[in-house]
């Protein structure tokens, strides 16, 4: 019985560190949508988002007024990508994008320690990260309080998204820049505001992983390899949906979780840091669209 | 007219198929190889010769293993510092295991298993393309820096997971000094850049090419896709694992898996997109500058902390490095995607009309 | 076009052929054959699966039903590799050349089935390898003087114009030495002037290498004048069969046609 309710309660810690990695796999979604850029600086993102906010909250900023100012930050920043980097990169093919992406990336680290400069923080959101006690007194299953708020957080952030996406003017035009530029131009959707919105967007989730993330791990510069842990969540949901990331991000932490428990220690541990690509590689030997993408077809 | 090729007659395709088909060219480059080869290790102190010339070749090396892979066969990978991290800890194993091999020998089967991994990651290559391949070439830099950190044979046991690399000893002379070192590399290096030369302006050179620029005509008219992906990857893995034993043995004089993190796979993708994606010649300029440009900016720093009386820290030049790395990174996509190789050709264009511009 | 004197044996047969994807069906039980050294044009109005056929032939869609019969093999259905192995070579409609290589690289990829040196030798450069580099230099410096492409031999084709694009296409396909040669509609997108040159290639290259062609065109008037046996697909079906004469006189085609201005 114990045994059981051991695999339910990794299970469940994988299934909700899984809600996490969606989470940053949810900017990557977002902009790829919009713009077809797989944009590798999210990681940067996260973590810009998340120094400068907790970087003023330590100057003793109130918690709204740093949170609105750090958004107003990624905004400005989506802005500024667009202009700099994207649309003089306008129809170059994606592996060129994709590259200069990485090269942002590099800016957006060197930046954030610049100015906040690069000794890792401790941050509180007043929720914490201990097992809720009636699960465990009545089920004797340990989750963590924090945890569960994170996946509340998520969800919501996906069911806004999906408002916004479905039922705004500008989700519209999102999507319909999502299925053909060309076309959105000829419709009068200006492309310059669109990709400046998504990028906004993106910026607004960083921020919000961030917070979750630098909760968890505290605000340091390892968070900006949670991205790397995103991207085989987007190889298995595909990049062009965000239920795919959701259900990838699902799969990929409970996958993980249980494979650390039960088969690392046939061969010594530690094999976080590659499964979940290896689980995302088989995958795609099968369905190279992933779950949720669409087939491509080659045409001549 | 300083760089003019009028009067120049090729009279057969092997002149016109030359490496070098201009004179100019052919005098450049062993004027080249003679201050390489003879007058650096005279005139080079030890720290140009193992701080900075030595690394910069092994780099160079690297990343034309890259080259080859990214900017001739298209496919793009982010594991490069893998494979040369394959490439150092078999050096040593065989090195370590079977000593009567000699030196040579074992970078050149150290350079075999990293192919042979490079081809086991690049079976992907055969399902999917661009950034989702980029992201499994991800999975080799995770898996392989865990495989190597795990299990204890690699590393023949040590407790620290640093491994000193052992003297390099070749028919009985052994390479101690910075210098003998350099030679050592250059040897190897220049003889591996002529190969791939020589690959590159043949018929896999060709396939590869074929395969970046369109798959399927290239299948239709008969190149065999796997094949000529994987030859892509292992060629490729073979240039870094051999690049890797040389940065273990000519470089570090340790081997351990620290010095292989996913931030050298990144700084040998920026020397080819600096230098020249498709370029042998953009891998040398491209690891020059990586190489240089971070000495530069701390000289740089120091003048300018000197002229203004401030202290500029080391974490602050740092981070000013990784931003403007990244800068160029974005700026070389916009404005010059084939690197300095590119603009060293325009220069050429413009020297054999100069100095008269029509 | 004296068909008669040229036309051999029957090379290349199709029987019964026909393709699907989901539930179009572009092409029903197509039959027709090609003899060796003619041109044969297949033609019809938008849609009617001219461009299916000639990826049935080279073996990028796969037909559910029929066979090919290329000599004396028979196929159900072939991979490009396979069709390229055989000695069929084509163009594209939409020019599917290496864009970063020089026309002389590109003209060089038609020959790799040739190629039997490995890459170790060729990383040497040693005796074989340079000795086969060389000897299919010179094959291809033959196509370009023939194409008349001497003078952009070495420009990276991503920069040539649309009409020189083409015929460096026709030129890779040459230089594998092809027993049949598929072109999807080499003249379009043309200027009169440039059609004309690519008429001329087309008729000097099965003078004077005696390639067996098979062409797809939607130029009525070039069709008519350089082809020996024209087959006419409508939805897929084969409404017509026959030299030029005898297509044009046929009603089914007429209708086909009607209101399709050429």
């Amino acid at each position: 019985m114990s045994e059981v309710i051991f695999f339910f309660e990794v299970l469940a810690g994988g299934l909700l560190a899984g809600v996490m990695y969606a989470l940053v796999a949810l900017g990557f979604v977002l902009i790829y949508k919009a713009s077809g850029v797989f944009n590798f600086a999210q990681g940067a993102m996260v973590f810009f988002a998340a120094l400068t906010f907790v970087s003023l909250t330590e100057r003793g900023w109130n918690f709204w007024l740093a949170l609105v100012v750090t958004l107003a930050v990624m905004v400005l920043l989506g802005i500024v990508t667009e202009r700099v980097v994207l649309r003089p990169l306008v129809n170059q093919p994606q592996i060129t994008l994709f590259m200069a992406t990485i090269g942002l990336t590099f800016v957006l680290e060197g930046l954030s320690q610049l100015i906040w400069g690069s000794q890792p923080h401790g941050l509180e959101l007043g929720i914490p990260d201990v097992p809720m006690e009636w699960l465990s007194q009545k089920w004797n299953v340990n989750i963590s309080q924090f945890d569960l708020f994170s996946a509340f957080v998520a969800g919501g952030l996906v069911a806004v998204l999906a408002v916004f996406f479905h039922r705004t003017r500008i989700g519209r035009a999102l999507r319909a820049v999502a299925d053909d530029h060309q076309a959105a131009l000829a419709v009068g959707i200006p492309l310059q505001h669109i990709w400046a919105i998504v990028w906004a967007v993106a910026g607004f989730v960083a921020l919000v992983a961030g917070l979750l993330w630098g909760v968890r791990n505290g605000v340091q510069f390892a968070l900006t390899f949670v991205a790397l842990k995103a991207l085989p969540v987007l190889i298995l949901g595909g990049f062009e949906s965000i239920m795919g990331a959701i259900v990838g991000g699902l799969i990929i932490g409970a996958s993980e979780k249980l494979a650390e428990v039960y088969v690392g220690p046939f061969v010594g541990g530690g094999i976080e840091s590659w499964f979940a690509y290896v689980v995302a590689l088989v995958f795609l030997l099968f369905r190279p669209e992933g779950l949720f993408g669409e087939k491509i077809i080659d045409r001549v | 007219m300083l760089y003019r090729e009028a009067g120049q007659f090729k009279s057969s395709y092997a002149e016109d198929q030359g490496i070098f088909p201009l004179r100019q060219d052919r005098i450049a480059f062993w004027v080249l190889m003679a201050v390489a080869f003879v007058v650096v290790p005279l005139i080079g102190d030890q720290y140009w010769l193992s701080a900075i010339l030595t690394p910069f070749l092994i780099f160079a090396l690297a990343a034309l293993g890259l080259n080859i892979l990214t900017g001739y066969a298209g496919q793009l990978s982010l594991g490069t510092a893998a494979f040369m991290a394959v490439g150092a800890f078999m050096a040593y194993n065989f090195v370590l295991r079977m000593p009567w091999l000699g030196i040579i020998p074992s970078f050149i089967l150290a350079g075999l298993c990293a192919a042979a991994v490079g081809i086991v990651f690049g079976l992907p290559s055969l399902r999917i393309k661009g950034f989702y391949l980029a992201v499994a070439t991800l999975a080799a830099q995770f898996f392989v820096l865990w495989a190597l950190q795990r299990f204890g044979w690699f590393t023949n046991y040590s407790s620290s997971g640093v491994i000193t690399a052992q003297e390099i000893v070749i028919l009985g002379y052994a390479f101690k000094t910075p210098a003998q070192k350099y030679l050592l590399t250059l040897a190897i290096v220049a003889l591996m850049a002529l190969a791939a030369k020589n690959l590159m302006r043949s018929e896999t050179g060709r396939a590869f090419m074929a395969v970046r620029d369109m798959d399927v005509a290239a299948s239709v008219i008969g190149i065999p896709m796997m094949k000529t992906k994987l030859l892509a990857f292992a060629i490729s893995s073979f240039y870094c694992g051999v690049a890797g034993a040389l940065h273990a043995y000519a470089y570090l004089g340790t081997v351990e898996p620290e010095a292989y993190s996913l931030d050298l796979s990144f700084r040998i993708l920026f020397m080819i997109i600096i230098g020249g994606v498709g370029s042998i010649m953009g891998s040398f300029l491209g690891a020059g500058f990586i190489t240089l440009f971070p000495i530069f900016l701390n000289l740089a720093s120091g003048w300018v902390s000197h002229a203004l009386g401030v202290e500029i820290s080391h974490a602050t030049v740092s981070n000013l490095e990784l931003i403007i790395f990244g800068g160029l990174i974005i700026f070389f996509l916009i404005v010059e995607p084939h690197g300095f190789a590119r603009l060293w050709q325009i220069a050429k264009e413009k020297l054999r009309l100069w100095p008269f511009p029509h | 076009m004296s068909a008669a004197r040229r036309a051999g044996d029957v090379i290349l047969s199709v029987q019964d052929v026909s393709l699907a994807f989901g539930g179009v069906r572009a092409l029903q039980e197509v039959s027709f054959d090609v003899c060796e050294h003619e041109i044969r044009a297949i033609i019809g109005p938008n849609g009617a699966g001219k461009s299916s056929m000639l990826n049935v032939l080279n073996g990028v869609y796969h037909p559910q039903q029929g066979k090919i019969r290329l000599r004396n093999k028979e196929f159900a259905d072939m991979d490009s590799h396979q069709a390229a192995d055989l000695g069929i070579a084509r163009t594209f409609q939409n020019i599917a050349l290496f864009k970063g290589m020089s026309v002389l690289d590109n003209l060089m990829t038609g020959r790799n089935l040739k190629m039997r040196c490995n890459f170790l030798q060729q990383a040497l450069w040693l005796g074989p390898a340079k000795r086969e580099e060389l000897e299919h230099r010179r094959a291809v410096e033959e196509i370009i003087d023939f194409l008349e492409i001497q003078h952009i031999r070495k420009t990276p084709v991503g920069r040539l114009p649309y009409g020189l694009q083409k015929r460096v296409e026709l030129g890779r396909a040459l230089a594998a030495e092809p027993a049949v040669l598929l072109l999807d509609e080499p003249m379009a997108g043309m200027n009169l002037e440039e059609k004309r040159d690519m008429c001329r290639f087309i008729l000097d290259v099965n003078d004077h290498y005696g390639t067996t062609i098979v062409l797809i065109e939607h130029d009525m008037g070039v069709v008519m004048d350089i082809s020996d046996r024209v087959v006419v697909l409508d939805y897929g079906r084969k409404i017509a069969d026959g030299s030029p004469d005898e297509v044009r006189g046929n009603q089914s085609v007429v209708d086909a046609y009607l209101g399709v201005a050429h």
